[in-house]
């Protein structure tokens, strides 16, 4: 066994300190270590993107970055997205649209799509297609997810209009 | 007071069937709070991995787990050797068929299971599998189900007496020793007789490629065996949690009110979760040797290469017509491949599944129908990825028959179908090969959708653009795909349906609370497919409370009524019909309630909505809610206090779900690629009960069946290795390679169904198949293409362009 490093990282907006082997991969310290469990293990080789979270402003499929990688990050996932009581609007969209079934690829498709649209506020559905490409869905087909992000797109863009 | 609502305003108030009412579970799913089973966190719970065997045909020769058991952290690692004084290292398969837990002296296909490693995490876990010493002698290895007929070599010497004969099989008398079983329905004698004599015949082997149902969670599972109350609890990816405690019952000997087997959120099924693997059982073996809770999840590898394949059939078809079309008779046979181990998923008395709906949407006067099924090394499996048992399989063959036949006749195809289709009138119609198909109206349907997509249109511009091609102006070929399928779902009858001699019936037990809530639980089990949304619309509509005022529960073996589970498309026909007969069992009850409370008689009161009211005198009512309140608060004379329904619904049939899909495909000739242009599905499910959720159905079936259509296969090399064991390989098509679908939609309800509905999630895949095949097919008509086998990938069709000499 490799000998332990100190890691320290900021996971949705909450301090957190430990020592972990370095070959730990991030989605099992978010998962088991820190209880994290909405990023999901779907391949464990980077295709599916279940595990998807954002660390320092990009997404990243969690499945592939070994703790140490990850060290004085700032990680958010789905549960840093929204809260019950204040739902980020893709939250809002992807129930209203259908955007899912099982969920089991949902909390990495909304956090991707979060980040998406952070770097294409208004995409075209090409756009969004191609954006989401690194996400797989085995249930929905795609066509509400591509229907739930434009939703979601559009609303967001009609607030910032508003409040400017 | 408040406004009387009218009967519209309080129908829609229900959320009941028929409205495309929001998802109870998104809430949960969209904030990242769904639980998986590798969610679950048990205190002292310890990790299993197994050894698995590179080789896909070899004998054991020594096995050391020295060095893994001294790597610190590892807990125990088990072989076959300790598990054979319980009689655990094999178990029964639902083939009626036995299967290796722990490879037992051989293996028989690349990935068994050899040992199963324990240890306190999965990465120390991952060590220890490392660790394991595997001596191997590699045998001759067979990958083809018809060399495997033919060779000397023994697959399963378990499978042959000392003397050198072969037992009867599960499914009667072998032919051979890598041969499993037989299975022949129909009129051989008569069809070969039609087909001798017949106008037209049209003849082809349709190889349907070795796939799988790869859903985004793999299986795994959760034992903990409590010593103290010798109670087992086994949390688990079950698409049949009431079957699988039964049977780990049977195989491990703890009585079946000690096991409580719970599924909890999964992330998709189609199929891979139906059945039960090595890894529950070793799981469960742990368990009760170490004495706390072992967790085993596979990897994505494990899942592509040993848990439940789907298809792997080669299916040769004779199919006989007059000259002007009108069908005479059909026969098939079918070679199939099932692996190491006959682990298929079926109905006891079908083992090739109801492959004989492979007369699908026609009047074939008569037929006959033989599948032999097959032993190679490869991994076991067989189940029914998103379709009922083989109809996929069925409705490939016969989609394909017809267009073959269409190239014999020089006869358009859609016309060739509707020509042939059966007749509203015909129905309940009995088939040659032995089915009752309770309802449909095909014609309607078909004319609905070539009418949609301007099917002569298409035709004409096909045409032109075959002359632009061989004049040299576009190097891209146009193809226009059809299938009009018809399905059989929602097993079944008792009858003739069980699994392991389990009926095949399902149930639903009501509980309405005094405030007028309620909860209702099922024998069935979500997947993705919104039970808990959907179930609560029926209930809703037949007792009149507010959708949103049902709780739907399913998966809890110590909560939830007996029931076979979800697959097959069965939770709506068979779990649906018992959710609505348990209704109205509650509302008879509410209707003895509200007469009391109106002072009337029984047969004074209806059912109004969401009350009763006084025949005659509507202003005179008592709502659900109010009578909710009065069973548990009044007491009524001859009536029982409370207000509770369980139904056991054995289907009086299967439920005929068809649909008319139309595809139109560009495809280059000099890359391969095919670009999808419009697909058009209408299916008709009977009644529908959230418009919104069968949409989403059909778009994700109609995805899968693109990927098999274009692209996902396990394959495997002539050494047995598996060449698509990851993402890599194996083809789960992105947003980027989806079009967007259009769905339309007639309505023919089940006869014999409470409600009429007939089940939709498998529709899209069983109909899409075929659809996307024949587009491909289609395209390369004109250039003398009678039919090439799926996948077709960019290599593959870009090898059929060139054998027909298109790349000049």
């Amino acid at each position: 066994m490799a000998k332990k490093m100190h890691i320290q990282m900021t996971v949705n907006g909450e301090e957190q300190e430990f020592l972990a082997e370095p070959r730990e991969l991030l989605i099992h310290t978010l998962r088991e270590r820190l209880n994290i469990t909405g990023p999901h293990i779907g391949c464990e080789t980077s295709h599916c993107g279940a595990c998807t979270v954002t660390i320092n402003g990009k997404s990243v499929k969690s499945c592939t970055m070994f703790v140490a990688q990850a060290n004085g990050a700032d990680v958010t996932t789905i549960e840093g997205l929204g809260s019950p009581d204040s739902l980020h609007v893709l939250q809002e969209a992807f129930k209203e649209h259908h955007g899912l079934q099982c969920g089991f690829c949902t909390p990495g498709m909304i956090t991707r799509a979060s980040k998406l649209l952070e770097e294409i506020p208004n995409p075209t559905e090409e756009e969004v297609r191609f954006g989401m490409a690194g996400n797989i869905c085995r249930c929905t087909g795609y066509q509400n997810i591509v229907k739930s992000i434009l939703a979601a797109a559009a609303e967001m863009s009609a607030a910032k209009e508003a409040a400017e | 007071m408040n406004k009387e609502l009218s009967r519209e305003e309080r129908a829609d108030a229900l959320s009941g069937m028929g409205c495309k009412r929001k998802r109870v579970e998104d809430a949960r799913f969209t904030q990242g709070k769904g639980n998986y089973v590798d969610d679950i966190k048990l205190p002292g719970m310890l990790f299993g991995d197994f050894v698995r065997s590179p080789y896909a045909h070899a004998r054991i020769k020594s096995i050391n787990t020295d060095a893994a058991m001294a790597l610190d952290g590892v807990v125990a690692v088990l072989t076959a050797a300790d598990l054979a004084p319980l009689g655990l290292h094999w178990m029964p398969t639902l083939a009626g068929d036995k299967q290796m837990v722990l490879a037992d002296g051989k293996v028989l296909f690349q990935g068994q299971e050899v040992a199963y490693v324990v240890a306190k995490d999965r990465y120390i876990a991952a060590d220890a599998v490392e660790l394991v010493e595997v001596e191997y002698e590699e045998l001759d290895v067979i990958v083809d189900p018809f060399a495997s007929l033919e060779s000397d070599v023994v697959l399963r010497e378990d499978l042959v007496a000392e003397d050198g004969s072969l037992p009867d099989g599960a499914h009667g008398p072998r032919k051979h020793h890598n041969h499993i079983f037989t299975w022949e329905v129909g009129d051989k004698e008569t069809t070969e007789q039609v087909i001798g004599d017949a106008e037209v015949v049209a003849e082809d082997m349709f190889y349907y490629h070795r796939t799988h149902p790869c859903p985004l969670e793999t299986c795994g599972c959760v034992a903990s065996m409590d010593k103290v109350n010798g109670k087992l609890t086994l949390y688990g990816t079950f698409q049949a949690p009431h079957a699988i405690r039964t049977v780990v019952s049977l195989i491990s000997g703890i009585e079946e009110h000690n096991i409580r087997v719970i599924s909890p959120d999964i992330g998709g099924g189609f199929g891979n979760k139906v059945g039960a693997y090595p890894g529950y059982v070793c799981s469960v073996v742990a368990s009760i040797v170490t004495g706390v809770p072992v967790k085993w999840v596979e990897d994505r590898m494990e899942n592509l290469m040993t848990t439940a394949f789907a298809r792997d059939y080669w299916m040769k078809g004779k199919i006989a017509a007059t000259k002007e079309g009108k069908i005479t008779g059909l026969w098939c046979h079918t070679t199939a491949d099932h692996g190491g181990f006959d682990a298929c998923a079926d109905p006891t008395k079908f083992p090739a599944g109801f492959m004989n709906i492979c007369t699908g949407s026609y009047d074939i006067p008569v037929a006959y129908l033989a599948v032999d099924g097959v032993y190679t090394n490869k991994a076991p499996g067989g189940v029914s990825y998103r379709c009922s048992f083989r109809v996929t399989e069925a409705v490939y063959f016969i989609e394909r028959m017809i267009e073959v036949l269409a190239i014999e006749l020089n006869m358009d195809p859609a016309e060739l179908r509707r020509i042939n289709f059966i007749k509203k009138e015909q129905f309940p119609y009995k088939s040659a090969l032995g089915w009752e198909y309770d309802s449909g109206d095909y014609h309607t349907a078909w004319d609905k959708a070539l009418e949609a997509v301007d099917y002569k249109g298409l035709r004409a511009e096909q045409a032109q653009r075959v002359e632009d091609f061989k004049a040299g102006k576009t190097r891209s070929l146009m193809g226009i795909g059809l299938t009009f399928f018809t399905e059989i779902v929602g097993a079944g009858p008792v009858k003739n349906c069980d699994i392991l001699g389990l009926g095949m019936f399902d149930s639903c037990e009501i509980r309405i609370h005094p405030t007028g809530s309620a909860i209702a639980r099922l024998g069935t089990i979500s997947q993705g497919q919104g039970h808990a949304t959907t179930f609560a619309q029926i209930l809703a509509t037949e007792i009149g409370l507010p959708a949103d005022s049902i709780t739907i529960e399913e998966g809890d073996t110590d909560t939830a009524p007996y029931g076979l589970g979800t697959y097959g498309s069965r939770s709506t026909p068979v779990a649906g019909a018992a959710t609505a007969m348990a209704g109205r069992k509650i509302r008879a009850k509410a209707q003895m309630i509200a007469a009391y409370l109106l002072e009337v008689h029984d047969d004074d009161v209806e059912f109004d909505v969401d009350r009763f009211v006084v025949k005659g005198a509507p202003e005179k009512f008592k709502t659900m809610k109010e009578i909710a309140f009065a069973a548990y608060n009044q007491a009524i004379p001859g009536i029982e206090p409370g207000l509770e329904a369980v139904s056991y619904y054995d289907p009086p049939n299967m439920t005929y779900p068809f649909g008319a899909y139309v595809c139109v495909m560009d495809i280059d000739v000099d890359t391969g690629v095919t670009d999808i242009r419009r697909f058009y599905a209408l299916d008709d499910c009977g009644t529908r009960i959230n418009p919104m959720i069968i949409e989403g159905q059909i778009h994700g079936g109609l995805t899968e069946a693109l990927a098999v259509a274009l692209g996902q296969e396990i394959a495997y090399d002539d050494m047995g290795n598996v060449k698509t064991g990851t993402l890599m390989d194996f083809f789960l098509p992105t947003a980027w390679e989806v079009p967007n679908y259009e769905t339309d939609h007639t309505v023919t309800p089940s006869p014999h169904h409470p409600i009429g509905a007939k089940g939709v999630g498998e529709s899209p895949h069983v109909g899409g198949v075929p659809c996307f095949s024949n587009a491909v097919n289609d395209a390369f008509k004109a250039f003398g293409l009678r039919h090439t086998h799926m996948p077709h990938d960019h290599w593959r069709i870009w090898q059929t362009a060139n054998k027909l000499g298109l790349h000049g």
